[in-house]
């Protein structure tokens, strides 16, 4: 983990998130670091209320300012730390130094405006130029997230265009001011299967042309599988597994990321029943004691019940961890 | 078997299409009624409206037995009623529109800076909407004129806190939904700052309101222009306001009729052409609206 450390572009040590409701208050994000690399994509995955977007947004400083507070830990940016920058500095890092591209296309486009005003608002917020230069820019980034005539579809509105397209535009904003690291929330949970493929290509292609890195949130392992480098896992807030995709593939160390990955339906072999997990995460306001995971698991015995397993080294080479007590016995 | 077609595309209709279901008889009627008089009173008019002739006193319209010398009939001073109501347009005009903007200004930022910043200012703006619609405008007018004398200005004033919580409440409530869509958040995520995001991605969102709002309370502001001069509370005389005119010949109406009833029928026609030009434009521009 130490030597990963040195190179890594954006580098989270022990970010807690604490939300505050009239039920009681809780940590979506309990104590997570993790790191990513210039050029690599980082799966973040998990189900509903894992606490995925909490995460994303805390990275962005934009989490809801009544509810969720930042308790602690460190995000840096390329050696720089963001939680302490003001208001106005962490504006200009944001689109410009961390992009993100949000989940529903339908919605993330103002109706109001042209496609090309919005790419162009972008662009205006961190790199001013004149009305022509803007223009050009503007289709440029059209260009490359692969826009058929993009010069006439700067002057289209969100409402002409298809879900797919308008997420391209989303993306297009998210990469005009050419970010280090972007952000993408489940982009594709709202297209259908075959755009989803080429919107996942056309991220890749982007990834290589600008060396940038991707924090891909899903909660679909089949993309993870396709698009990324490392993932971690994320239940109930905690970050459960981390390593490289081949490893956790070949050989998930904690039930919840084994009990993910025979859940992903495969186009191989023989049709049967999906498996499912049986039960339900925590509320977020319970308070759990031991593993959180351990109502839900098969090979759960007393201890996971009662103590809260450390996070150790799934095997030798250091860069597949997991916090299961299972891990800690082996 | 009936013969189905179907386009492969819905067609789009441009504007032009549109424009055909235009109410052009309320237009035309609001233009000879309203908006012509209002901007060349001085030359369609046919007397002075404020010099009296007291000769001519009292004289039945045409058909009426009146002459084409004074064809909507004179006042009990001998004032032409049509050059009245001409020249009065402009100042009708002048106090819906003046007031509406006051209300749409200052209903439109409360209610757009209420909606994003919720929290306490949001429940303090909202109070003071309640407060505006509960107490009468008409008491509002009496005590304006009892503290500061019934002027133009004073009526732009009652015109304009009469309307503004209309503004403040729908403007909020549509903000309320447009600062959680994604596009806000997307703009934050790109660097926006607050400021550009009201003014730049919510505002023109809630303008085709707002315009729709705005249109169909010109009808409220000019009944209600009328209203305060009927009562003496409004611009004062000898300025002949319609609502002033009406006032006029409320005294005469069992016997001169006229005095009270052109004057009268100048409103009617006006508040409903603008109604129904309002109901068109809601219809047009904001479907959302078709249910208020």
């Amino acid at each position: 983990m130490n030597t990963s450390q040195t190179d890594a572009l954006l580098d989270v040590r022990n970010l807690k998130v604490e939300v505050t409701t009239k039920a009681g208050s809780f940590f979506p994000v309990n104590d997570h670091s993790f790191s990513v690399k210039s050029g690599e994509t980082l799966g973040i995955v998990g189900e509903s209320g894992s606490g995925k977007s909490m995460t994303a947004m805390s990275l962005m400083r934009l989490l809801p300012k009544h509810a969720a507070k930042i308790r602690g830990g460190s995000v840096k940016l390329d050696g720089r730390e963001l939680l302490t920058l003001s208001e106005k500095e962490m504006r200009k890092v944001r689109g410009a130094d961390i992009s993100m591209i949000l989940q529903d296309p339908q919605t993330s486009l103002n109706p109001a405006f042209t496609v090309g005003d919005q790419i162009k608002e972008a662009l205006k917020l961190h790199a001013p130029g004149g009305r022509k230069t803007l223009r050009e820019r503007t289709i440029d980034a059209l260009r490359r997230v692969k826009v058929a005539a993009p010069e006439h579809r700067v002057n289209s509105y969100p409402g002409e265009m298809s879900g797919g397209m308008r997420q391209r535009v989303v993306g297009a904003i998210a990469i005009s001011c050419r970010p280090k690291v972007i952000i993408a929330d489940e982009p594709t949970t709202s297209l259908d299967v075959t755009v989803q493929a080429q919107y996942l290509r056309l991220l890749k292609e982007l990834q290589d042309e600008t060396g940038m890195a991707i924090l891909f949130i899903t909660h679909d392992f089949g993309i993870v599988a396709n698009l990324c480098h490392r993932v971690i896992v994320m239940y109930a807030g905690r970050i459960v597994e981390s390593g490289p995709v081949a490893k956790i593939f070949a050989k998930p160390a904690h039930p919840y990321t084994e009990a993910l990955i025979s859940a992903v339906p495969s186009l191989h072999g023989q049709k049967e029943r999906l498996t499912t997990i049986p039960g339900q995460p925590p509320a977020p306001t319970d308070i759990v004691v031991g593993c959180p995971f351990a109502p839900r698991c098969q090979y759960a015995d007393a201890r996971c019940h009662s103590e809260a397993p450390p996070t150790v080294a799934a095997d030798q080479s250091g860069d597949h961890t997991t916090s299961c007590w299972r891990a800690v016995e082996a | 078997m009936a013969e189905v077609q179907i386009s492969a595309q819905r067609p789009r209709r441009s504007l032009w299409q549109r424009s055909r279901d235009f109410p052009i008889l309320p237009l035309a009627v609001l233009l000879i009624v309203f908006i012509i008089p209002a901007f060349f009173a001085h030359w369609i008019a046919l007397h002075d409206p404020y010099v009296p002739n007291l000769r001519a006193r009292l004289q039945p319209p045409i058909f009426f037995g009146g002459t084409w010398e004074y064809p909507l009939g004179t006042d009990r001073l001998g004032r032409d009623i049509y050059s009245r109501i001409v020249h009065g347009a402009w100042y009708v005009l002048a106090v819906s529109f003046i007031g509406i903007l006051v209300g749409v200004v200052v209903g439109t930022t409360l209610g757009l800076i209420a909606g994003y910043v919720r929290g306490w200012f949001d429940g303090f703006v909202m109070r003071l909407v309640d407060i505006s619609l509960a107490l009468p405008a008409m008491l509002l007018a009496l005590a304006l004129a009892a503290a500061m004398g019934a002027s133009f200005l004073s009526v732009v004033i009652v015109v304009g806190f009469a309307l503004w919580a209309y503004f403040a409440r729908q403007v909020r409530a549509e903000v309320l939904l447009l600062r959680n869509a994604d596009f806000v958040a997307r703009s934050r995520v790109a660097g926006s700052s607050h400021f550009r995001i009201l003014f730049r991605h919510i505002l023109p969102n809630v303008t085709n309101t707002i315009v729709v709002l705005a249109t169909l309370q010109v009808g409220i502001a000019i009944m209600l222009d009328a209203s305060l001069s009927f009562l003496g509370i409004g611009i004062p005389r000898p300025t002949p306001t319609w609502g002033l005119l009406v006032s006029d010949g409320r005294d005469f109406i069992a016997t001169d009729w006229w005095i009270a009833f052109f004057p009268g029928l100048a409103i009617m026609l006006t508040v409903l052409s603008v109604n129904m030009i309002g109901d068109w434009l809601r219809d047009t521009l904001d479907p959302r609206l078709r249910q208020v």
